[in-house]
């Protein structure tokens, strides 16, 4: 059993959503970025994902734009995303470790040694944006073949006669797009997100973790109703951005910003238990 | 499309892309997954377009009375006389309607987005005459029309903003990354990626995602198709070698594509070498200073650091200055069928303003990169060569930025 598998069953059984961060590694600076990693778990985050920046991010809007240049211009590269996680991984060996991200860089930094070089980091899988099932023999085939998990993103425009193709190759859970949209757009219609976990889970076991548009704790109570897990970004990294200087230089209350946010939506996810249909 | 070319042959070099939309190891669909239903949903609309004779007849009839085809194939007396080899032909895309090649292209897209039942068009744009040519078709069929155009390129090419407004398109300047075409392209991406219903994404150049590559070759391939017919009208024989520029290829592969297979006929590409290609991010040249990567929906060469990250380029057009280019050109590099050559900024500038003078043609700079090439080789030549190059547009776009380099002339 994979350290997703692992997490998604343990909260499970305490009748609750997983709460699933995401912030982009080396934003605004290596070193902050690692606290930032390290108060996460502590502030009630189940699953971190990290974001491997990258120039041209095609599906992201304008929060997590900026947080990947912000990293880049600090010099953060694929190699010091991954060293960043190998640091991570010595205080914290239970969280699992997303890392998501473009093709690109990877594709650059050569498939089979990314693989290699992540397994040992201690990440536990991978989402590649830009890679549907159709190009699975790029990276998502020699992802599972080397033990990680490959997630796939499912989204509003994935009907019923794509589901199977979305959901083969894949493992540790499913990412379900809550809007046909950029990262930190529109709110999200709860009740349509709920209709469409529902419809996910007809065609797989895995769980479902729902994010994009979740932008607070009552939304993440929201999704926490149906889903398996809730997925939040770009209102973290807009709380970290507020603390930055005009240089975009982190400051006292950068980490302590994210880490209460992050404390605020998992008390979100947790209050969404008692209501909830999860056993 | 009426094509006179040969029956395409089990060798040739026309057969690409393969079903997954690859061309060697290039092309592809790298979408993200909220797109990949409609990019194989356009795919089958497009297979279904290219087998109706309605849609073929109504795209030729604009193409004719809209667009005005044929383009002259014509004789540059005085270039041929001044440079004193090569006789030199001008395939005159430059006289279309909105000024450019990339009409021909768009006007097959609009079509297309209308038999699908789109009633929303989107479109990046580098020097603006993509989102010129896409404004007016827009315009034509009452469909709403919006123009991603980086805001460096908004400034330099005010007079095709201008146009684009008149002619009722809402052109949203990109402020990210350098705020040129590759951020533009972005910003089209993720407009698309929103409003997936109703929206209809009309790419300018032969790059993205399978099938837009081979999509807009095809449209494009009435400039070769044409040139292959005028000059057995004229000569009584095949062309010798064509010319054309490329930034993301769709002219350059319209013009090609038609002789690939006639060994005969030397093809040169001409990227844009920009400030030199031995300054750093200092030109545009994805060929000769690239290397293989994913970017917008293909596998291409792009300019990128050894991290992956895409590097922004320079040129001194706005319609070359994009760190990638199309895949099938990619391909045609590795399998040696074309030539690929660069002219740096200046270049271009002198070979602007020798076309000018000589042929009273004011071409844009991007066709006066590959004009800058042909003055290199046509002189090499016998004066029995026949040597095309493909004037791809105007150059009214251009004479504030060419008078800004020129010191105001």
């Amino acid at each position: 059993m994979s350290r997703i598998d692992h997490r998604f069953a343990a909260v499970k059984a305490q009748g609750r959503a997983a709460l699933v961060t995401f912030v982009m590694a080396g934003d605004p600076d290596a070193a902050t970025s690692l606290e930032i990693l390290k108060a996460l778990p502590k502030a009630g985050a189940d699953v971190i994902e990290v974001g491997m920046p990258f120039s041209d991010p095609m599906a992201d809007g304008p929060a997590i734009q900026a947080a990947g240049l912000r990293a880049l211009h600090a010099g953060m590269t694929l190699k010091g995303v991954l060293k960043l996680v190998a640091e991570f991984r010595k205080t914290d060996s239970q969280t699992p470790i997303i890392l998501m991200g473009y093709y690109n860089p990877i594709y650059v930094y050569g498939v089979d040694k990314f693989l290699v070089d992540a397994k040992a980091a201690g990440a536990d899988g991978m989402i590649v944006v830009d890679l549907p099932p159709e190009e699975d023999e790029e990276l998502c085939l020699p992802a599972l073949k080397a033990g990680l998990s490959f997630i796939r993103l499912a989204t509003p425009t994935t009907d019923d006669s794509r589901l199977p193709a979305v959901l083969s190759n894949t493992s540790g859970f499913v990412y379900y797009v809550s809007i046909t949209g950029i990262t930190g757009a529109a709110r999200p219609d709860y009740s349509r997100v709920a209709a469409a976990v529902k419809r996910l889970k007809a065609h797989t076991d895995l769980p479902i973790a729902v994010g994009f548009g979740v932008k607070d704790a009552a939304a993440a109570h929201e999704i926490a109703l149906s889903a398996d897990g809730v997925v939040v970004g770009s209102a973290l990294i807009d709380a970290l951005a507020k603390t930055l200087d005009a240089q975009g230089r982190s400051g006292p209350a950068t980490v302590g910003a994210v880490g209460e946010l992050a404390g605020k939506l998992a008390a979100g996810v947790a209050s969404a238990a008692k209501e909830s249909a999860i056993p | 499309m009426n094509s006179p070319s040969p029956q395409i042959a089990a060798n040739s070099l026309r057969q690409g892309p393969d079903p997954r939309g690859h061309f060697g190891i290039f092309g592809g669909r790298f979408v993200a997954e909220t797109l990949m239903p409609l990019i194989l949903s356009l795919e089958k609309a497009y297979d279904e377009a290219r087998q109706d004779p309605a849609y073929h007849a109504e795209l030729q009839h604009l193409l004719t009375h809209y667009v005005g085809r044929p383009s002259p194939l014509y004789f540059a007396e005085r270039m041929t006389e001044k440079l004193g080899g090569a006789k030199i032909y001008f395939k005159r895309e430059e006289l279309n309607h909105t000024g450019a090649h990339k009409i021909n292209n768009v006007l097959g897209q609009i079509l297309l987005a209308r038999r699908m039942g789109k009633k929303r068009i989107i479109a990046e744009t580098g020097a603006g005459q993509h989102g010129v040519a896409t404004a007016t078709a827009c315009a034509r069929f009452g469909l709403e029309c919006v123009v991603y155009m980086g805001a460096v390129d908004v400034e330099r090419q005010k007079p095709n903003v201008f146009r684009m407004n008149l002619l009722g398109a809402k052109v949203v300047p990109v402020q990210s990354g350098a705020r040129t075409l590759k951020d533009a392209m972005n910003e089209a991406l993720r407009d698309w990626v929103t409003n997936v219903e109703d929206t209809f994404y009309c790419i300018g150049t032969a790059a993205g995602p399978h099938p837009y590559p081979a999509m807009v070759r095809d449209f494009q391939c009435v400039i070769g198709d044409e040139t292959r017919a005028q000059m057995m009208d004229l000569e009584g024989r095949l062309p010798d070698s064509l010319f054309a520029c490329i930034g993301g290829g769709s002219n350059a592969i319209g013009l090609f594509h038609p002789f690939l297979d006639d060994r005969s006929v030397e093809l040169y590409g001409v990227e844009a070498a920009g400030h030199g290609l031995n300054v750093p991010n200092g030109h545009a040249a994805s060929l000769a200073g690239g290397r293989p990567g994913v970017l917008h929906g293909n596998r291409t060469y792009l300019l990128m650091d050894d991290d992956g990250q895409i590097l922004e380029g320079h040129s001194i057009s706005a319609g070359l200055d994009y760190p990638g280019i199309g895949p099938e050109h990619a391909w045609l590099k590795e399998n040696g069928r074309v030539t690929y050559l660069s002219a740096t900024d200046k270049e271009a500038l002198n070979a602007f303003q020798l076309c000018s003078q000589l042929e009273g043609i004011i071409p844009a700079l991007e066709p006066a990169h590959a004009l800058a090439k042909v003055m290199d080789i046509a002189p090499k030549k016998p004066k029995d060569h026949l040597m095309v190059l493909g004037l791809s547009g105007r150059g009214d776009k251009d004479i504030f930025t060419v008078a800004d380099h020129l010191g105001g002339m």
